[in-house]
């Protein structure tokens, strides 16, 4: 859909699985979730956080894969491997900073959340976005989230010495303009 | 006679074998059918399970439900939903489906019978009792996931058809004290509120709902109350979903709510917070409130609630001081022997702080069950007419008459409620009952004493889809219909009356629900009192009814649903817009047009924690499970998710009593004892453990509650049993 963001908020999460659920009734994929919902710490907290593809500019899935299996189409979506070339080594798993694919050992291919090409090509929002229950997944125009959400998107990820950027964005506090995940990113190294 | 008639033939293995539950992870033809042969059409219609009754389109061909699409026209969920929305398609073409009538068979434990054969026995069995014993000696169960005809339709079955004053409901364990509670309050029973009212509060006070869990919706209409700046404030024994976002978090001691709204009516008093205007020209009954809360300080408050009396002192400024403040409330505070006390008390805070009757203000129950609303407005409640009228008002009487074609005095008086039915099953004064959408062996408290009362029955019917647990003892099974297998109403828990749509014909030789009753009732020579041939005619009939009484539906029609999504009762007039808010200028339903505050006396539960039994229980629900769990058990991605009961305690409760994670409890009452694996969380007083309720037998949280309910709304007290806890 022209001029929609998808925007993930952890925070709003009611870990009750809907977009897990809905996630197996796309269509292209239908059957299979690309979606998980994870207890942050259930012995001590009750936060859960949804875990979809950010769709990077520049994917670590594709650059690791050695069958040159993952492509990113003319919209910014990452696609599933090519089942012609897939190797299924996993290589696209170890290396995903955000730990999205997943190799269908049955079917040895990677497969990952799509965006649901096949539902934003014909003005619909993805299934997951469609039917969070909680606004912790959204697909929305930006100015909408600019209106709404007091929080501010991001989509800036800094993993020690790498950083991502990504179409998908995810909502951070006030304030902040990237999210930096490892001490390192906080450190004066050159300080010794 | 048989003796003992209504024992199931087999041991339980036998029924689950056969009839299930067996769980169903893969639609109909597979998960790529749909890509070869794609569906026919798409039906707007709603989800079956909860009071919210989102709006959801079901793909349909080969008359199968084969997949849904989101509803995003539909304004109250706008295309959310939750996972049980999402899977509740499974449901068709289940091998479980029950697809004939069925006799009981002392071999097989059922025998496929024909209709005529099945009707043919009931009406004969029925009518020897009725003979031998009276009229009352048949009773009726309903449930409210049925739509508002067939409760309606069997109100009147009861009455006209069986002449018996016992027809009760499973609405009977969720909304009555609520509904108690509000009419006297308000005089009608309905959330005052639509929920558009929520996101306009400036603070929201949940008491008691497991919002992201029972009403998952809901919390979208949370957040963007606080994403407007507004303020939430949750009152639980367990930090659910929804805390996590919580502003303000009340650790309430279960069983202790009054306490906890009086001591902030006390606060609210005693910092002159009190809108006197609004009380003085709007209400009644306000200084005996205030004289009964004066014993209530925060500090006193605080030692039987173990909330920080801080905490009771910050959540009443918060909510008094807001211009526009909602309380939200469901089973949490309801499901108690004081349930109405516990809902007239957080009432007497909304009159008292002026919040009700406008934008964003007001006092709100969230219905739990599918038709929570509609299914309790029509006559199948015990002591209810249609329109919501009282059995003992003559003019409701003499207008129901009217409109049945009876005297008045041919209307029985009020009966039984659900529980008390069962005693008197056991008691041997109600020899056969008639069951459809009920599930008491898994549902109603102490299911030792159920299994006791269902085997006393001399004659026992059950309409059902899947064989539930309860009508394992069955002597007559009918294969009814699923939701989308008949046309009709339902009113969600705003208020709002929406249509069921037929997506498909029920399969085989099943049949729609209401059909069997108008069989029966041709059977048992009334047929001239129930004319249908169409679930349409029937609600011609109830808006009649109904015409004139507080759930007035007057000017419905099934056009007006389909077109304006819906339609808030009361609607006297098909040109009347209907009414989304309640009590607007502070115009109530009681004669004198004034609300009550009514006092609410705090007592102790029915089932007291001592030495013996230290520990609360309390029972709910999980996200992925819908009541006794009959459609939902049957449902694999359903039953994935949280696949078997588990006893969630506080690491401090796991200490004392030695278990670890992974190791499994013993718990015990004073009605029995289950074992479960352990859920040791932070997320709950360490004094109090909690199990949901949608298993049977041995997983069944139900083995464990007592019958104690409450005085005037005869709803069970799930919420709080004394119960002692070991390591199995």
């Amino acid at each position: 859909m022209f001029g929609h963001g998808f925007f993930i908020d952890p925070s709003r999460c009611i870990g009750c699985q809907a977009c897990v659920a809905a996630c197996a009734e796309c269509e292209s994929h239908r059957g299979h979730s690309m979606i998980h919902v994870d207890y942050v710490d259930r012995a001590s907290s009750i936060a859960t956080v949804p875990t979809v593809c950010m769709h990077c500019e520049n994917p670590t899935c594709a650059q690791v894969c050695p069958a040159d299996a993952i492509k990113q189409d003319d919209d910014g979506v990452v696609h599933s491997s090519l089942k012609p070339r897939c190797v299924a080594c996993s290589n696209c798993v170890l290396a995903c900073p955000f730990g999205v694919p997943n190799v269908l050992v049955q079917i040895e291919q990677m497969m990952k959340c799509d965006l649901c090409f096949d539902r934003t090509s014909v003005g619909k929002k993805p299934m997951c976005a469609t039917v969070c229950p909680s606004q912790a997944l959204s697909y929305v125009p930006p100015e909408e989230i600019a209106r709404t959400r007091r929080e501010t998107p991001v989509n800036t990820f800094v993993f020690g010495r790498q950083t991502v950027r990504t179409m998908n964005f995810m909502m951070a506090p006030t304030g902040l303009d990237r999210i930096e995940v490892d001490v390192v990113d906080y450190m004066w190294e050159a300080g010794g | 006679m048989r003796d003992p008639v209504a024992k199931p033939a087999l041991p339980v293995t036998g029924y689950l074998e056969r009839w299930g539950p067996h769980p169903q992870s893969v639609p109909p033809g597979g998960w790529g059918d749909e890509a070869q042969r794609p569906a026919e059409k798409l039906v707007k219609t709603h989800c079956c399970f909860c009071g919210q009754q989102c709006g959801i389109q079901l793909k349909v061909r080969d008359n199968r439900v084969i997949g849904f699409e989101p509803w995003h026209e539909f304004p109250f969920n706008r295309g959310m939903l939750c996972p049980k929305g999402v899977k509740r398609y499974m449901q068709s073409g289940h091998p479980d489906r029950l697809l004939d009538p069925m006799l009981r068979d002392e071999a097989e434990g059922f025998r496929v019978a024909t209709w005529d054969e099945a009707l043919d026995v009931t009406a004969r069995r029925i009518r020897e009792i009725q003979q031998q014993h009276g009229p009352d000696s048949v009773a009726v169960f309903g449930g409210a996931s049925l739509t508002t005809e067939k409760s309606y339709l069997l109100g009147k079955f009861a009455r006209v058809a069986l002449g018996t004053r016992h027809i009760d409901y499973n609405g009977r364990l969720c909304m009555v004290s609520a509904g108690t509670a509000y009419k006297l309050a308000f005089g009608v029973d309905r959330s005052p509120n639509p929920w558009a009212d929520i996101p306009q509060a400036q603070v929201v006070f949940v008491a008691g709902a497991n919002v992201g869990e029972c009403a998952p919706i809901t919390t979208d209409y949370l957040w963007r109350m606080r994403d407007a700046g507004g303020v939430l404030i949750v009152a639980d024994p367990r930090m659910t979903p929804i805390t996590r976002n919580a502003d303000q978090y009340l650790p309430v001691r279960p069983g202790t709510d009054v306490a906890l709204f009086s001591a902030m009516l006390h606060v609210v008093i005693r910092e002159g917070l009190v809108r006197r205007d609004f009380v003085d020209a709007h209400t009644t009954g306000f200084e005996a409130v205030a004289e009964s809360v004066q014993a209530w300080d925060p500090r006193r408050a605080g030692e039987l609630t173990g909330v920080p009396p801080e905490a009771i002192e910050r959540a009443a400024l918060t909510f008094a001081r807001a211009d526009r403040a909602v309380a939200l409330h469901a089973r949490g505070i309801e499901h108690h022997s004081k349930g109405v006390e516990n809902c007239l008390a957080l009432i007497n805070l909304c009159l008292a702080t002026g919040n009700i009757g406008r934008e964003g203000a007001g006092c709100m129950m969230i219905t739990g069950q599918g038709n929570g609303q509609g299914g309790r407005e029509h006559g199948q409640k015990c002591d209810q007419l249609p329109g919501q009228r009282s059995i003992a008002d003559p003019a409701a009487r003499a207008h129901v008459a009217k409109v049945w074609g009876i005297s008045p005095e041919e209307i029985p008086q009020a009966g039984w409620s659900a529980v008390e039915i069962m005693e008197a099953i056991h008691r041997g004064e109600i020899k056969a009952l008639i069951s459809i959408c009920f599930n008491p062996l898994v549902s109603l408290p102490d299911a030792a004493y159920v299994r006791e009362a269902l085997a006393k029955l001399e004659f026992f019917a059950v309409t059902d889809f899947f064989l539930s647990e309860t009508a394992q003892h069955a002597d007559v099974v009918f294969a009814g219909s699923l939701h989308e297998e008949d046309e009709g109403v339902v009113c969600s828990a705003e208020g709002r009356v929406i249509k069921i749509a037929k997506a498909v014909d029920p399969p085989g030789n099943a049949r729609e629900d209401w059909r069997v009753y108008v069989d029966l009732a041709r059977r048992l020579g009334k047929e001239r009192f129930f004319p249908y041939a169409s679930s349409r005619e029937i609600f011609e009939e109830l808006r009649e009814a109904s015409r004139g009484g507080p759930a007035d539906y007057g000017g419905i029609t099934y056009e007006r649903i389909e077109r304006g999504f819906g339609v808030f009762w009361p609607c006297p007039t098909e040109d009347h817009p209907g009414t989304p808010r309640l009590f607007e200028g502070g115009r109530f339903f009681h004669p004198d047009g004034k609300a009550r505050f009514t006092v609410a006396e705090y007592r102790e539960s029915g089932d007291p924690v001592d030495e013996s039994f230290p520990t609360y229980l309390t029972t709910g629900r999980v996200v992925s499970q819908y009541l006794s769990g009959t459609q939902t058990r049957r449902i694999g991605g359903l039953l994935a998710q949280y696949p078997e009961p588990l006893c969630e305690l506080h690491p401090r409760l796991a200490a004392q009593v030695g278990v670890a994670p992974g190791d499994r409890v013993t718990v015990e009452t004073r009605r029995g004892a289950i074992t479960l694996e352990v859920l040791i969380v932070k997320t709950i007083r360490p004094d109090t453990v909690f199990i949901p309720y949608h298993w049977p037998d041995g997983r069944s949280a139900n083995v464990l509650t007592h019958r104690t309910l409450d005085p005037r709304s005869k709803i069970p007290e799930y919420k709080v049993s004394a119960c002692r806890v070991r390591k199995a």
